[in-house]
């Protein structure tokens, strides 16, 4: 193997452009004459919209143009990309998500009208010069209140505000429901999993071009998922032909989900593009980025564990009421069903599961994906249910966890939940958490802390998660509107080096440096002759994107496939040049020979030969050397892993200091471990988050109170702790030809029960009567937790 | 942001002129009004930017005061008021560098942010607000939320702090905004001690009487022991109820008179 090939911890090589602020992302595109589009937002949660004056607007200096909802009343809206089927068989709700709010606006921040003008100020003058007659109605915010159906609605036209009400799995809830009720001990846990503003670095943003010469459009956008964008405005909005469509994401300032979807500002600027013949760019502020772009999480829930007395566990049974705000965002309907529903039995043994999720429509912002998406609810709810059960059976943490693990001579193994989990080893990962976090140290450390008036607690816990989306059979069963496999086409230039175009988007991930190091590893170049392409749909054959930790499983094994093939074309033409047959040539290290003999011929000379084929058997070799493959999994992947931290709370105060935080993940096989520990790194900042500090919160009339970084508090490097991540406990994926998992939602997913554990834990040992604190255990909810 | 006028003076004299025009702002190190202004929430017609008039900025220890010109950064405070050293900590833990190298003391107490940590150190000091034409105590200069006993076009050209046996200031930071939730700056001059609160109260930042009277009598933490700051009149928001702001106030308090022996 070369130097840079699978497993080398090499640096990042797009690091060079990011921290020298030489990266290139939407906004700093300005095409010229270009112009500027500014929205006009709704200040109320929920209001019939009586009239929309645009005059005053289109007569201010500078307006180019004006749209309302009236004017994209005859195109389409943006669709849910899963159909949910309800427990009594009925198709879920799916009211119409227009480009502009029209009759009704449905949250605060719903864009309803735009303008377009010469100058961006121009243009933001203009908007507060619209004479809107917005009718405030009563707003729909608690999701129990929403469900009872007492009060308003967010669209009357369905005449609920529950989408669906779904049942996993149906045919399982008879059994599950005996099961608790036969059983000898049973646990409940009631819990909020909170709201959170996904907050990318970089705000979206969006430009639109049209070329009336050909009549080509093109969109340079903030995406993680550029064919996907272009595929719903294609299909779906705008109606304009996949063929005339570029869409273009280039650098991106972290997405972490919020985007992957489409936006009805991405359409707003392809359609003034095509009005005024001039490019139009719109940049989001950070208070439309917390008003509008698609929030995460917000479950509330009941979970019950039925275990032996032994603590053996029966069942799992789980109510949820799932926020999706007030339109479905594309992968709003998937997230909390198949993301969340189908990892209840964790990493468990356990022969019982059902869940159930109504999904509830609320005048607040949609709600979707956010890194982990359904998986962090799923895991947050078992591991606190366990924490709780454990305690009420005076039994220790890790010990239930381990009565209760699935085995690892057990793989393939078929969960109660659905799924068929193909490897893993969680007594592998046990053994290494307990070694590395040093548990067996805890007590002497608790008793230090408490030296110094301080409580200390012990928090730990497993996870698993399915990455690696998603076998296009399988999830079309489930009413996946899509396929989710991959693609990649490898060119190898004349010259010998190499251009990958790759369906996945990179914008943290590090794609630029691993996808490369695959090829160099299989091809026995240098990694840096490998260079890949990602975020321009003109370029790439096809892709879904970059989500769900599937980057590396699907698009890498893509890349694999494309890669396989290009050594099957080399070898037939090093074959030629070597005057053998094809199938005495072998290839090893970058140089193909003929087995036996030192007769051989280096990969540059083939490459080389493949565009200058003057002697070619032209009847049986194609010249050129470029493959292109499409690569669908035959199931996830499973990444799993064992948590650990410890926390110091003040008494006096109920402030949570995090001592420790180890994780150790199985991730299968690492291609840059460097990456993949800086991928964890991110994640457990975002669990932190999660855990100790943010929260999105509407009010009872639907105003976002934590509308802004005054008020949405995100984890800054000072609330974290030294972050141990060790990926060394490595089961291999089965089924894909890397033998790859995942890597990038673990620590997001696994972290928030381990903190919320440590922190119930440090208060039990402290003497109170604490059985749980909803997230974020902030201060103010710990200091109430104790002095209740 | 809308378009504005703006005006650099070369002195205070013409700063006090330029701020006599409709609509004239003072503008010290913008830390709150320019953000303020980019989200087009202020409006102001004409800025006179105080930050560059050296005769502003500086901190200067003599005959038991520290003097602080109303254009000193927090950093420079932090830097260089070793005379006062619980001030300076103070300065040095407000916002960060960012917000330390450019907000101003003057700007901060101008705009009474009934979260800032500046009016809790004037209060807690008993230092007196010169101004441009005039010298305010600290008694009299903070009204309520965001009110001063500024007169309109008024400028604050200083601020001096009789300099403490012995001060403390303890702030528990709001987790987004890292304002104080809650911050106790505590001072004792011979035999008279004073407690000044900020983040915690509807009103802005407040003198704790019944602890100051406490502590008067006996300057130690279990001098505290049983006292309470009334919940009723106290902030309740996202971040903290009134309860648990009052009862910040008692611990912060505490500890900061701890700090102090």
């Amino acid at each position: 193997m070369p130097d840079g090939g699978i497993g080398a911890p090499t640096k990042r090589r797009e690091d060079t452009r990011f921290l020298t602020g030489r990266g290139k992302y939407t906004d700093d595109f300005t095409p010229q004459n270009t112009s500027y589009c500014a929205f006009a937002r709704s200040q109320v949660a929920n209001g019939k919209i009586n009239s929309v004056d645009m005059s005053a607007a289109a007569e201010m200096p500078g307006v180019l143009a004006t749209f309302t909802g009236e004017d994209f009343v005859e195109v389409g809206g943006n669709p849910a990309g899963w159909a949910i089927v309800s427990r009594d068989g009925e198709p879920m709700k799916e009211p119409k998500r227009p480009v502009l709010a029209h009759g009704k606006v449905r949250h605060v921040g719903d864009a309803y009208a735009a303008v377009v003008a010469e100058t961006l100020e121009q243009a933001l003058d203009a908007v507060e010069a619209i004479e809107a007659d917005i009718e405030e109605l009563d707003a729909v915010i608690d999701m129990a209140s929403a469900v009872a159906g007492s009060g308003s609605l967010v669209h009357d036209e369905i005449e609920t505000n529950t989408c669906f009400d779904w049942g996993w799995i149906e045919d399982n809830r008879a059994a599950t429901d005996e099961a608790i009720k036969a059983a000898p001990h049973v646990t409940t846990l009631e819990l909020v999993n909170n709201r959170l503003v996904p907050n990318a670095l970089e705000p979206r943003a969006s430009i639109g071009e049209y070329d009336p010469g050909t009549g080509d459009y093109k969109l340079t956008t903030t995406s993680q998922n550029p064919h996907l964008s272009r595929l719903l405005i294609a299909a779906f909005v705008l109606g304009i032909p996949e063929n005339k469509l570029t869409v273009l994401a280039p650098d991106v300032g972290g997405g972490f989900g919020s985007k992957i979807y489409h936006y009805s500002e991405e359409a707003l600027v392809l359609a003034a593009a095509k009005k005024l013949g001039r490019p139009v760019k719109w940049t989001a502020t950070r208070t439309e980025s917390f008003l509008a772009d698609a929030h995460g999480r917000d479950h509330v829930t009941k979970i019950e564990l039925a275990t032996e007395k032994d603590g053996t566990f029966i069942a799992f049974r789980t109510e949820t009421m799932a926020n999706v705000g007030a339109y479905l965002s594309n992968f709003a309907t998937v997230t909390p069903t198949f993301l969340h529903g189908t990892l209840m039995a964790g990493n468990y043994t356990v022969p019982n599961v059902y869940v159930n999720v109504k999904a509830v429509f609320t005048n607040t912002a949609p709600v979707d994906a956010y890194r982990g998406a359904g998986r962090p609810e799923a895991t947050y709810s078992l591991e606190r249910v366990i924490d709780k059960c454990a305690r009420e059976l005076g039994m220790d943490p890790v010990e239930i966890r381990r009565k209760n693990f699935i085995k690892k001579d057990q793989y393939p193994y078929a969960s109660a939940a659905g799924l068929e989990y193909d490897s893993g080893d969680y007594d592998a990962l046990m053994d290494g958490l307990e070694k590395t976090a040093d548990l067996a140290g805890f007590e002497a450390r608790r008793a230090e802390s408490a030296k110094n008036g301080k409580l200390r607690g012990l928090g730990i816990n497993a996870y698993i998660e399915a990455c690696g989306i998603a076998p296009s059979n399988l999830v079309g069963i489930l009413g996946a509107r899509v396929g989710l496999y991959d693609a990649a086409t490898v060119r190898v230039n004349p010259t010998g080096n190499i251009s990958v175009m790759v369906g996945a988007h990179s914008h943290g991930q590090g794609h630029e440096t691993a996808f490369p190091q695959i090829v160099a590893d299989m091809l026995g170049v240098d990694a840096l002759s490998v260079d890949i392409v990602h975020g321009d749909t003109s370029k790439i054959p096809f892709g879904m994107g970059t989500y769900g930790s599937r980057s590396l499983a699907v698009c890498g094994s893509a890349v694999f496939r494309a890669t396989e093939k290009i050594i099957v074309k080399a070898t037939a033409i090093a074959a030629h040049m070597l005057e053998d047959k094809p199938e005495n040539i072998e290839f090893n290290d970058g140089v193909f020979s003929i087995k036996g003999t030192n007769k051989n011929v280096g990969f540059g000379d083939v490459a080389l030969k493949a565009y200058i084929p003057h002697d070619y058997p032209i009847e049986e070799l194609e010249p050129g050397l470029e493959e292109t493959a499409f690569y669908d999994p035959a199931n996830f992947t499973y990444p799993s892993g064992a948590y650990a931290s410890e926390v110091e709370v003040d008494p006096e105060t109920g402030k949570v200091t995090i001592c420790s935080m180890v994780a150790l993940d199985d991730f299968g096989v690492v291609v840059n471990p460097m990456i993949v520990t800086g991928q964890v790194q991110g994640g457990l900042a975002q669990g932190i988050g999660q855990a100790l500090l943010e929260n999105s919160v509407y009010d009872k009339n639907g105003q976002l109170l934590s509308g802004s970084l005054m008020d949405y508090a995100m984890p800054r490097a000072d609330d974290l702790p030294n972050l141990v991540v060790d990926h060394s406990h490595a089961t291999r994926c089965t089924h894909n030809p890397i033998g790859s998992k995942g890597c990038g939602e673990a620590g997001a997913i696994g972290s928030p029960p381990t903190i919320v554990n440590a922190v119930v834990d440090a208060l039990v040992r402290g003497g109170h009567d604490v059985d749980h604190i909803d997230m974020p255990v902030s201060p103010s909810r710990v200091w109430a937790a104790m002095n209740k | 942001m809308y378009d504005f006028d703006l005006v650099i003076p070369t002195s205070v004299d013409e700063a006090s002129t330029a701020m006599k025009a409709d609509g004239a702002q003072a503008l010290g190190g913008g830390q709150t009004l320019l953000p303020t202004m980019k989200q087009r929430l202020a409006a102001p017609e004409t800025l006179v930017k105080l930050s560059g008039l050296s005769e502003l900025v500086g901190v200067n220890a003599a005959s038991g005061t520290l003097s602080i010109g109303g254009a000193t950064t927090h950093g420079q405070v932090a830097d260089e008021a070793s005379a006062y050293p619980a001030l300076a900590a103070l300065a040095g833990n407000i916002g960060d560098p960012a917000v330390r190298n450019r907000g101003t003391i003057g700007g901060s107490i101008a705009n009474n942010d009934p979260a800032a940590c500046y009016p809790a150190g004037v209060l807690g000091s008993g230092a007196t607000v010169v101004t441009n034409t005039r010298e305010i105590s600290a008694d009299d200069y903070f009204v309520d939320l965001f009110e001063t006993a500024l007169e309109e076009g008024e400028i604050v050209t200083g601020v001096n702090f009789p300099i403490p046996d012995a001060a403390n200031y303890q702030k528990f930071d709001q987790p987004a905004s890292r304002f104080a939730l809650v911050g106790v700056f505590v001072a004792k001059f011979g035999d008279t001690v004073r407690v000044a609160v900020t983040g915690a109260s509807n009103g802005g930042v407040f003198r704790w009487s019944e602890a100051e009277a406490a502590l008067n009598a006996n300057f130690s933490a279990d001098a505290l022991e049983g006292l309470a700051v009334d919940a009723g009149d106290l902030i309740s928001d996202l971040h903290g109820s009134a309860e648990y702001r009052a009862h910040l106030v008692g611990v912060l308090t505490r500890r900061a008179v701890q700090a102090c022996s």
